[in-house]
């Protein structure tokens, strides 16, 4: 029993990441129908950004002492997410605008994700070569026990986040006129323009959230897994675009579910049976899920007109 | 006199080819790549008929490449040669000559077997929630792989290199040319003769409209399962092949990547066209070697390049056309449809 709460929590921990991701995946996916597949390589590049910027601001300059490493960490996280943003919004721009003014299928703009994608990872593998970065440790780690469950304030930060996130971007969603811009474009593409909507400048903001979400997920992954290295964004972000369709692509509830779901199989699979049947056995459960309920778990069946 | 044009044209260029390994004019580096070629056209054409003919959005495909080369390796090691895991040959190994296309084919049938695993939750379920079942129909085929441990597990599974030495004890000209151009020419012809079929038909309805397609009595189920059974069929047919053109199959080497590879063949020929997945899938192959010696900056070079050509080709190099749509004056001699 005491184990099972203990995987429990290393389970939200580890869905909590998933959720960050899937959330960036949905909101773009609900905008645009586009799977932008570089969005697990755009959370390496955030955890690459975010280990520059905390070992520039950890570095003694001059006779300044350095900076204490809760500040450090206040300051990498805005700055993180502001600069993961404007490589989102780069790419949209360079590689996803030009084709999607063309008029081409979106299948061959996913395809230029996939590629934009391959260039985020061999580029950085170029530029800062194949050694392995460690991620410093900026704040210290403080383990709380709660009778034989044991806790550290890492995780229960990394939780918090994701809860405090999807509670906020359901507020911009559900609140705020961009959001309700947002929603409107996913419900009819072609009326929006009419409306007076600006539709390139709510794909930008679509884009700033998505990634600076992703960047929030870089820097969580690197704090609690602090190697960073090129790829490590491939399988995580292929894992919770999956996690994001479960739930329902295109609704950032279902995202954030989804997440989760995926997250508590892999750990509760890894805890009973052998680690190499992770995949195996959470992929099966989850094509279940998606044959007994074809569109996710929070996906609307849409009736279609001939 | 027209009519048989292209089959004596696919002829001379068997026969050059054979020649041209036979009397060891090109080394077997050049023999390598020209396996690759073929072994990626089947990969592209049979991607193609469900990607580009049927709409749909697989990109799993590795995975149906995988079971191919894995049945078909772990047979003919097993009949033919004496190995470790195995121990002696089953079957006398000059039979080898003749079970290869046999066991190459028991491996497509393993492949189009597992293309269930796609096709059956293909009835209810649509575009992006199809394309999520294949990505984890791809995981899951690799981590079985992974799990069995008498194949080698992770290490991955060699002893196929033995097989093409018992073969050419038999007699000796170059077998693999042989059979990927005998199973590459074999692929095309089942495809066109398909996509020309009623079922051809029905899959062009299919990506239309699938609704409508199905009021006007096509019945999608049933298209939509032979479609799929059909690629991820003629995909372990190529699994097969680079198998044994490689002697080692290692379970990584089929993996998202791999499936990213043959996406971007389908997409980069131009949806739908076969003679554009044919002339990408030889380009690409091409780029990849002819880019080696940069190394690491190939994977950055290729991808960018890529980028380029959608932006001013977004349809691809064909686009839904087939060269006998470009160069009418071709249709005397090659009837399309």
């Amino acid at each position: 029993m005491d184990t099972l709460f203990q995987n429990l929590l290393n389970a939200l921990q580890w869905g909590s990441f998933y959720s960050l991701i899937a959330l960036g995946y949905t909101l773009v996916y609900g905008v645009l129908r586009l799977i932008n597949f570089a969005h697990g390589d755009i959370v390496m590049v955030g955890a690459y950004i975010a280990f520059f910027i905390a070992s520039a601001l950890l570095g003694v300059y001059g006779g300044i002492p350095a900076l204490p490493g809760w500040v450090v960490l206040a300051l990498t996280i805005p700055i993180t997410m502001v600069l993961t943003s404007v490589v989102g919004v780069t790419l949209e721009r360079i590689a996803y605008r030009p084709l999607r003014r063309k008029g081409a299928n979106r299948l061959y703009v996913v395809i230029t994700a996939l590629m934009a994608g391959l260039i985020l990872e061999n580029g950085n593998l170029l530029l800062l070569g194949a050694s392995r970065k460690k991620f410093p440790e900026l704040i210290d780690k403080v383990v709380y026990q709660f009778g034989p469950v044991s806790v550290t304030n890492l995780k229960i930060g990394v939780i918090l986040t994701s809860i405090l996130s999807f509670v906020i971007l359901h507020m911009i969603i559900t609140r705020t006129k961009a959001g309700m811009a947002m929603r409107a474009i996913s419900y009819d593409k072609f009326a929006v323009p009419l409306m007076g909507i600006p539709i390139d400048q709510i794909i930008v903001f679509t884009f700033i959230l998505g990634s600076s979400m992703a960047g929030l997920a870089g820097i969580l992954f690197a704090l609690s897994y602090p190697i960073l290295d090129p790829y490590m964004g491939i399988s995580i972000g292929w894992k919770a675009f999956i996690a994001a369709v479960v739930g329902g692509i295109g609704d950032i509830r279902g995202a954030f579910a989804g997440g989760f779901i995926l997250g508590i199989t892999e750990i509760m699979v890894v805890a009973f049976f052998p680690s190499s049947y992770r995949d195996l056995i959470s992929f099966t459960i989850l094509l279940l899920i998606l044959t007994v309920k074809p569109t996710g778990l929070f996906g609307m069946p849409k009736t279609t007109k001939i | 006199m027209k009519r048989l044009s292209v089959p004596v044209l696919l002829l001379v260029l068997f026969a050059v080819l054979m020649g041209l390994a036979w009397f060891e004019v090109i080394d077997v580096y050049l023999q390598t790549i020209l396996l690759f070629m073929g072994i990626n056209v089947i990969i592209s054409s049979s991607l193609n008929l469900v990607n580009g003919n049927m709409g749909e959005f697989s990109c799993g495909h590795a995975g149906f490449i995988a079971v191919g080369a894995y049945v078909s390796s772990v047979l003919s090691v097993a009949l033919f040669t004496k190995s470790r895991v195995f121990g002696a040959p089953l079957l006398p190994p000059e039979w080898a000559a003749f079970g290869f296309p046999v066991i190459l084919i028991i491996g497509g049938l393993a492949a189009a077997l597992t293309g269930l695993l796609v096709a059956i939750p293909s009835f209810r379920t649509r575009d992006d929630y199809l394309a999520i079942i294949t990505i984890a129909a791809n995981y899951i085929i690799i981590t079985t792989i992974i799990n069995i441990d008498k194949i080698g597990g992770a290490r991955g599974f060699m002893g196929m290199r033995r097989v093409i030495f018992a073969m050419e004890d038999f007699a000796g000209i170059p077998w693999m040319i042989l059979w990927v151009f005998i199973f590459m020419v074999l692929t095309l012809v089942i495809i066109r003769r398909y996509m020309s079929s009623t079922y051809g038909k029905g899959v062009e309805a299919i990506r239309q409209d699938e609704v409508a397609a199905e009021i006007m009595s096509v019945n999608t189920n049933r298209v939509k399962l032979i479609t799929f059974m059909l690629s991820s069929g003629l995909a372990g047919i190529a699994g097969g092949l680079y198998a044994h053109a490689v002697g080692y199959v290692n379970p990584k080497s089929f993996d998202l990547l791999k499936s990213t590879e043959a996406l971007v063949m389908v997409y980069l020929g131009g949806m739908g066209s076969l003679t554009g997945s044919i002339l990408s899938a030889v380009l690409f192959t091409l780029l990849l070697e002819l880019l080696r010696p940069l190394q690491i900056i190939k994977w950055v070079a290729i991808p960018l390049l890529l980028i380029i050509i959608m932006q001013f080709r977004p349809e691809g190099i064909m686009g839904h056309r087939e060269l006998s749509d470009i160069f009418p004056k071709l249709k005397k001699f090659y009837k399309f449809k």
